[in-house]
């Protein structure tokens, strides 16, 4: 159902990009780079919310033709942005939000994990570390077949 | 939101477009129309979504109809561009009137290529500055990098090139790969074109390291600086200079010698470990490191200890990877490198302060925006010194290579590593700073001798293992030079027949050894040194002898020459732990120096000699005490006592049955010999004790060892008064009672006439009979005996053989069981009017100032002049401090024989004593 997933540290460097293969890679990129002014917007708006308060989900950024494109952020203001592509109507927003909370959860796994040090690239070639985050990312984009 | 592709409805190409561009224009045309300006200007987050959808349709519909090529349309395009003008079909009333309209504004902007350049410039200029107005800046670089796109198509890369700069810069900050990879490339296009050189070759090595990049483009990025690098260049020795980092990485430097540390003269390696980033094999025609030189101020005198000290871990040291250019937030900053740091007080070396102390602190808190020049500053300054070092022709294949600089160390310095270059054709990738600093150093150092003792210290009187050390430094040592040393009269250089001396290199490698060739005459011993590079140490052991001498007593001992012995304690209490040293001094001539080389041995004495007169009656012993001080074991054998001055009326007898004796480390042993004599009084003796000895582990020695000697003399030893004391018990009673008074008789008898030693002040004449005055007293150190009455008392004594003078007083023994006598002392009674005040000690002043007691060398150490003069004390405590008074003289030891001294009486409990002391220690 994403044809994009993208993790993104605080400090706006990707920690994981992953798209499908049979797409232009750079296409996503520059899209996931652009929607960060976006998240950066929401951010800054909802920046005066109590820190319990706060909806780590950013629900749509914005739109383009042929995607939709998503946004969550993290309490250590790590980014998730899940592209989307606008065809799949089934897709619900509350659907969205469970995907980005399964991938907020793998995430705390991967940091979690003491061989992992903070700010790292999240990679595959690691086993343990990047293996399980992969494979989740992999399930969210292939139920869409 | 907007769903361009539904199903079933077939279109031609564009007609979406068309429709989603009019649609767009439609709003926001309604929008302006409804709002005033400030509110638009509000709600730019919500419209700035339109028009950057209606510039992307705009923009693919001029791709469409070929209205962005340099040529402009072909029929192809014209056709599409009329069926789509076709179908966009009359322009609705309600609009057809105005000036303006989407519907105007797309059919004019395809109408010509001029009209569309006009029409699309505008709008994604106008999104760009809402973008940016809002602070969607990527956006904004976003729609940026289109209409620079647009303009490479259009043949304006001027205009290009500030887009894509400043989208590459937003992309590089946040350290975004891909787009990076695709705006440089792009960018370096639009270099091409623009003709910058520099900048063209920059991005090209940027993206031929690129790994996100295919190997083709790679290749040929690659190639792209290596055609340019081989064209001749039309101005020669102008140089391309180009950052190093994406070219190729130092990794690690390796020095050998390790430590970092040559000789003047010497050859210093260094590999670098260089990580090529080229996907091809680069010929490079030299790589050069530039070299800083600056004269160490005190470099001569660190050298001995830095070729021992100053080692680095193992002369490798690694470089940090390059700073990859993203992203920034992390890599930029280099890793903390904390040290730890003491600092103690000067005076006593305790530890005043410690902390932890960070040594790139300039580094970590320079300006955050210094630090973000994100493509390196094209002008790097390439340093030239008069100082490099040079490898020529090189390849350098797609990663590791090793490459190898070798130099000839000149000047001593410290020598800094500063630049790396490398040169293909007339391009130069330089690094600019090597970091971690690099530094080697260079010496220079003078010959030099040193000789010392193999064990801790040098034993006087046997064979003594001694080092020599010759560093070379600069002197190469030819054949025929050698040490010459000019002997010391008390101590002989023994050379052993097989003695070898090794040459060492300065890493302390073996290099060769010889024989050693000596030479000896009685002035000068000669040492021929094997012939030895410079910057080489020499080492060899040669034996030295220093004869054995025992502290001169009197200082009449001269026969030993130059030594001078000396205690190293004042104190005497001391004395009885540490050798008697002696310093034999060698000067050695060096073939390098005009000057001589003064070395100072010191040699320790092994042996402590004591003697003492031990009397019975009148017939006299001489012991010697021999106290080996060292931790070696001897052997000691054919000990001799002989009369120095030779005197017929004296004779010794030995009474010591073995002529070999082992003493152990810190061991005695005594020697005692009869002295009998056929005249009286016998003369004073002097006497030379002398034996022989060897350490007791070796078998044989290569020489006759000088026996050790030791000189005194005894005097006065002619025993003149015989005391006796007896204690009896009360009458009636058969042994004596604790706490009853018993008879104490004391017998002073005198054994010889007048003596030439009883002539002094004391002895007065009368009728030809001669007297002296002797003070005896009665004391009981151990306090067994309560001495009732007077203890003491001046007597006269007549001076002739057999006078016997009796004392009677009354002790009471305050213990039971076999209790030794009292111990009665004599001394000589002077009377006041004696000159001998010059001849006080001082101390005996100071302790004592109403009565002093002249004390001889010849008492015996043990006697305890302190306590008797304390006792002295209270009897002539009536004299007024001043006035002159008696003085009392100790006889010396061998003039007085107790002969009751070692007896002992039994005193038996008393019968009524019902209280029992019990005491418990």
């Amino acid at each position: 159902m994403a044809v994009c997933v993208a993790v993104i540290a605080k400090e706006n460097y990707p920690l994981y990009i992953r798209s499908t293969p049979t797409e232009n890679e750079l296409k996503f990129h520059y899209m996931v780079h652009t929607s960060l002014d976006v998240v950066d917007e929401k951010i800054s708006a909802m920046g005066k919310a109590l820190v319990d308060q706060r909806e780590l989900y950013l629900g749509l950024l914005y739109p383009t033709e042929d995607y939709k494109v998503y946004g969550y952020v993290t309490n250590s203001k790590v980014k998730f942005v899940m592209v989307v592509d606008s065809s799949n109507t089934a897709l619900r927003d509350n659907e969205i939000r469970s995907m980005f909370r399964k991938l907020h959860n793998s995430y705390t796994d991967v940091m979690c994990n003491p061989f992992y040090n903070p700010g790292d690239r999240i990679q595959s070639r690691f086993v343990s570390l990047g293996r399980a985050f992969d494979n989740m990312v992999t399930s969210m984009m292939i139920q869409v077949c | 939101m907007w769903s361009t592709s539904g199903p079933g409805v077939s279109v031609p190409p564009g007609a979406l477009d068309c429709w989603v561009f009019l649609s767009c224009l439609e709003v926001l045309q309604r929008i302006e129309g409804c709002c005033d300006r400030a509110q638009i200007d509000s709600n730019i987050a919500h419209t700035v979504g339109l028009w950057s959808y209606a510039t992307e349709k705009l923009k693919s519909l001029g791709y469409l109809c070929g209205l962005v090529s340099e040529k402009g349309p072909n029929s192809e395009d014209l056709n599409r561009t009329v069926d789509l003008l076709a179908g966009l079909g009359a322009e609705r009333p309600e609009t057809a009137n105005t000036a303006q309209s989407p519907y105007k504004k797309l059919k004019e902007a395809l109408s010509s290529v001029e009209a569309f350049e006009k029409h699309y410039l505008d709008l994604s200029h106008a999104t760009i500055e809402m973008y940016t107005s809002i602070g969607r800046i990527r956006s904004a670089k976003f729609v940026g990098k289109d209409l620079a796109e647009f303009y490479m198509r259009k043949k304006a890369p001027q205009k290009a090139e500030i887009y894509l700069q400043g989208a590459l810069k937003n992309y590089l900050a946040e350290g975004w790969a891909l787009p990076i990879t695709h705006t440089r490339k792009q960018l370096a296009e639009c270099q091409k074109h623009l003709g910058q050189i520099e900048n063209y070759l920059q991005t090209s090595s940027l993206l031929a390291s690129d790994c996100h990049l295919t190997e083709e483009e790679r290749k040929h990025f690659c190639q792209e600086i290596l055609d340019f690098a081989s064209q001749p260049s039309d101005s020669p020795g102008h140089k391309i200079v180009l950052p190093m980092h994406s070219f190729a990485q130092l990794r690690d430097l390796h020095f050998d010698p390790s430590n970092a540390v040559v000789h003047v003269g010497g050859v210093l390696s260094i590999e670098i470990t260089m990580y090529s980033q080229m996907p091809v094999p680069v010929h490079v025609e030299q790589i050069v490191v530039n070299v800083h030189f600056s004269i160490e101020k005190n470099s001569y005198r660190k050298t001995a200890e830095w070729l021992t000290k100053h080692k680095m871990a193992n002369g490798i040291i690694n470089f940090p990877p390059e700073t990859a250019p993203f992203p920034v937030s992390q890599n930029s900053l280099p890793a903390l490198e904390l040290y730890e740091m003491f600092e103690r007080s000067p005076s006593d070396n305790s530890l005043n302060t410690t902390g932890i102390i960070c040594r790139n602190v300039h580094m970590l808190l320079r300006r955050q925006e210094s630090s973000s020049s994100l493509e390196m500053p094209s002008g790097v300054a390439l340093e030239e010194g008069p100082h490099v070092l040079r490898c020529s022709l090189v390849t350098l294949e797609p990663g590791a290579n090793k490459i190898t600089f070798r130099t000839q160390a000149k000047e001593p310095g410290t020598y800094t590593l500063r630049q790396l270059c490398a040169s293909v054709g007339s391009v130069w990738f330089v690094l600019p700073h090597i970091y971690p600093i690099v530094q080697y150093d260079v010496y220079s150092q003078e010959p030099q001798l040193h000789v010392e003792p193999l064990a801790d210290s040098l034993l006087a009187g046997i064979p003594q293992k001694v080092k020599f050390t010759v560093t070379t430094g600069h002197y190469t040592i030819k054949n025929g030079d050698s040490l010459q040393l000019s002997n010391a009269e008390a101590m002989l250089f023994l050379c052993p027949v097989e003695s070898r001396a090794v040459v060492y290199s300065n890493t302390r490698e073996q290099s060769s050894d010889a024989a050693l060739r000596i030479q000896s005459s009685d002035k000068v011993t000669s040492i021929s040194l094997p012939t030895a590079p410079a910057y080489h140490v020499i080492e060899f052991e040669l034996e030295v002898l220093s004869l054995p001498s025992a502290p001169a007593l009197g200082g009449e001992s001269d026969m030993l020459g130059t030594p001078e012995p000396h205690r190293k304690h004042k104190d005497k209490q001391k004395t009885g732990h540490c050798m008697v040293t002696t310093d034999h001094k060698v000067s050695i001539d060096c073939p390098w120096s005009i000057y001589s080389t003064v070395i100072a041995l010191t040699f320790s004495v092994p042996f402590r000699t004591t003697h003492a007169l031990l009397s019975s009656g009148t017939r006299k012993y001489v012991q010697v005490c021999v106290e080996n001080l060292s931790e070696l074991d001897f052997q000691l054998s054919d000990s001799y006592l002989v009369d120095t001055r030779d005197s017929t009326d004296l004779q010794l007898v030995p009474l010591n049955t073995q002529s070999q004796q082992h003493i152990h480390s810190q061991q005695s042993l005594f020697f005692v010999w009869e002295l009998t004599w056929t005249e009286e009084p016998p003369p004073p003796l002097h006497c030379r004790f002398s034996v022989g000895f060897s350490p007791a582990s070796e078998e044989q020695l290569s020489v006759s060892l000088k026996p050790y000697t030791y000189e005194f003399q005894v005097e006065n030893f002619f025993t003149l008064y015989n005391v006796k004391a007896e204690i009896s018990p009360p009458s009636g009673m058969e042994y004596c009672r604790t706490g009853s008074l018993c008879s104490l008789e004391v017998l002073i008898t005198r054994l010889s006439d007048l003596l030439e030693v009883d002539k002094d002040e004391a002895l007065t004449e009368s009728d030809e009979h001669f007297s002296t005055k002797l003070m005896y007293e009665v004391v009981d150190n151990s306090s067994n005996w309560a001495v009732c009455g007077k203890s003491c008392g001046v007597i006269s004594m007549p001076v002739a053989a057999q006078a016997t003078h009796r004392v009677h007083m009354e002790v009471m023994p305050l213990f039971a069981g076999y209790l030794p006598l009292p111990d009665v002392k004599l001394f000589k009674y002077l009377p006041h009017h004696s000159a001998h005040s010059s001849q006080l000690d001082a101390d005996s002043w100071i302790e004592n100032d109403s009565l002093s007691v002249d004390k001889h060398g010849d008492e015996p150490p043990d006697s305890s002049s302190l306590k008797s003069r304390g006792s002295m004390q209270s009897v002539c405590s009536g004299e007024h401090k001043g006035l002159p008074m008696p003085r009392l003289q100790a006889l010396p030891a061998g003039q007085v024989f107790n002969s009751s001294s070692g007896t002992q009486v039994l005193v038996i409990p008393s019968q009524d004593d019902h209280v029992l002391e019990v005491s418990v220690t």
